[in-house]
């Protein structure tokens, strides 16, 4: 499918989902959809530079945090619409994401996925210690019931999660789009092999500075409505451990070698942490992810697309 | 004399204590078929590595088609027209092995010569390389479907896919029967024929001999010979390196 017409197809399914939400017309619906499609956007974000790329970022906490502290500071210091704060986010994580990809440009394997955790600790470490926007204490970011849209009040909730549902169409169009261009198969001969592919004529460093950035950017951009979502943030709740765990198994889960697989993956993940939460407590959801990786890992080491893959290989052969 | 497409000039470099090249000089002519040998550990794949740019050389330059290399990345200098093989196949392994060709054309190639390639023109350049390396009926295929000469055809292939002036295969046929060797030999001369001078970085003799116009060895990271093939291997120092 051309590219053109894949990201035709990504409004049309957005407006549908926005579409059949409306008719479900439940308020609970909306907060664990914005949850799930957070996820397809922090996975599809992490799969760029993880999955392409092949560099391992244990630190996308970090990002979304920055994003979400982002949107706490310009909301106690000059508030402007959701969408103006998802780009400004979107700009401060990519500059961030530039940062440490210049900085861990010699990193590979292990060395840079330690950098990046680092990376989160530092910045938590700021966060944490920078008053303006709450120190450890936390800042409350009040929203209001709902909003109005050309004379037509809408939940606030409905509002946040049309935000996301837009942002994970322009992840998952954007990591499509990157798959099939050039830039795509530079990634892809950076994680097969970086020697080769700078013998080839591929700049990899070049490359790999804007796998961290737009990686680092949707990242954020995902982490900007966050503090509205909430009514509250704190380091604990923008740092947690389950953004770096879910954005890095929900690929794995799903299948690093294609954007489909992070959208498989967090959907995925994502419903049944939503139904765990629920029935039995939001405490398992890390559990679930672990147990999920480990077996997968096992059955299925290229997620659910190369196990499919596999399986329609073995069928035509 | 024509200026040398390739000018290495004193070229030294050194791993902590270990001299791996120790003020190296060789020039090599456009269109000319160097052989370049030497015992193992005598610093020929470290020398590939400073002219391609993988590693930088501590001391000297190296001058290819009238400019400096010095500082320039690796990807730099293939755009410019240096393409290498290396010695142990490294296929980019998710891709297919047409998809493999089309990456030194989408990079290397594009940003030589700054025009854009359609799909249609992308596909009949693969499609050509992989005919003259004969894997064009397995375009389709993954690099590990194909077999240890197959890889290193495609290891070529990759290479002339830059377009390259001057290509260095370094141990092509390294593990090859002798039927494969000279398909192998066959192949790098069809590529001499086109204008592409080559280095051929070679352990099996009889293939340097009758492939090289001129013959270099090294010798614990020295050059200790450089000539006609025929008159090198009778040079008593060559012997001695080689035979003890």
């Amino acid at each position: 499918m051309h590219s053109r017409t894949f990201i035709l197809v990504t409004i049309v399914v957005a407006a549908a989902v926005f579409f059949v939400a409306q008719l479900v017309a439940n308020n609970y619906l909306f907060f664990a959809g914005y949850t799930v499609l957070q996820f397809v956007v922090l996975a599809t974000a992490w799969n760029i530079l993880g999955g392409y790329c092949g560099y391992v970022n244990f630190g996308s906490a970090a990002f979304f945090a920055v994003g979400a502290y982002s949107s706490v500071f310009l909301h106690k210091a000059y508030p402007l619409p959701i969408p103006v704060l998802i780009l400004v986010a979107g700009f401060v994580a990519g500059v961030i994401g530039l940062g440490m990809g210049y900085l861990t440009l010699r990193l590979r394997g292990s060395f840079f996925a330690i950098a990046t955790l680092a990376l989160a600790v530092v910045l938590q470490t700021l966060v944490t210690n920078w008053d303006f926007v709450g120190g450890s204490r936390g800042a409350y970011v009040i929203r209001p019931n709902s909003l109005d849209v050309f004379g037509h009040q809408i939940p606030y909730i409905e509002y946040l999660f049309l935000q996301m549902l837009i942002l994970a169409a322009v992840a998952i169009a954007t990591a499509r789009t990157i798959e099939r261009s050039r830039l795509g198969y530079g990634f892809a001969t950076i994680r097969d092999d970086e020697l080769a592919a700078e013998a080839a004529g591929v700049p990899t460093l070049r490359l790999k500075l804007i796998a961290t950035t737009l990686s680092g950017a949707l990242m954020g951009m995902a982490g900007a409505p966050f503090p509205y979502y909430l009514g509250f943030l704190q380091p604990q709740s923008a740092f947690a451990l389950e953004y770096a765990v879910n954005s890095i198994a929900m690929p794995m889960i799903g299948g690093t070698s294609s954007w489909i697989g992070p959208l498989i993956g967090a959907l995925l993940l994502g419903i049944v942490q939503q139904v765990a939460t629920v029935t039995i407590s939001s405490a398992v959801n890390v559990l679930i992810v672990g147990v999920l990786l480990v077996a997968f890992v096992i059955i299925a080491p290229n997620g659910i697309v190369g196990f499919v893959r596999n399986l329609m290989r073995r069928g035509r052969s | 004399m024509t200026e040398p497409l390739l000018r290495i000039d004193r070229v030294g470099k050194r791993f902590g204590g270990f001299v791996a090249l120790d003020g190296i000089a060789l020039d090599v002519a456009p269109g000319e078929r160097l052989g370049l040998i030497g015992p193992n550990g005598s610093g020929k794949s470290t020398l590939v590595n400073c002219i391609c740019g993988t590693l930088r050389n501590e001391t000297g330059s190296v001058t290819f088609d009238g400019r400096k290399m010095d500082g320039l990345a690796a990807h730099q200098r293939t755009i410019l027209g240096l393409a290498r093989s290396f010695q142990l196949p490294r296929p980019f392994h998710s891709l297919s092995v047409a998809d493999n060709l089309r990456i030194p054309l989408l990079y290397a190639v594009k940003a030589r010569s700054g025009s854009h390639l359609s799909a249609r023109e992308l596909d009949d350049h693969c499609v050509e390389y992989l005919r003259l390396v004969g894997l064009d009926h397995k375009a389709a295929r993954l690099p590990r479907d194909l077999t240890q000469v197959e890889m290193r055809k495609l290891e070529l292939a990759r290479a002339m896919a830059a377009e390259p002036k001057l290509l260095i295969a370094d141990e092509s046929m390294a593990g090859l029967s002798h039927s494969e060797i000279g398909d192998i030999l066959k192949l790098l001369m069809v590529l001499n024929a086109r204008g592409i001078t080559i280095i051929l970085i070679e352990h099996i003799m009889s293939a340097v001999m009758s492939f090289s116009q001129r013959l270099a060895v090294l010798v614990s990271g020295r050059k200790i010979a450089d000539g006609d093939p025929q008159e090198v291997v009778r040079n008593p120092e060559v012997e001695k390196a080689y035979l003890g």
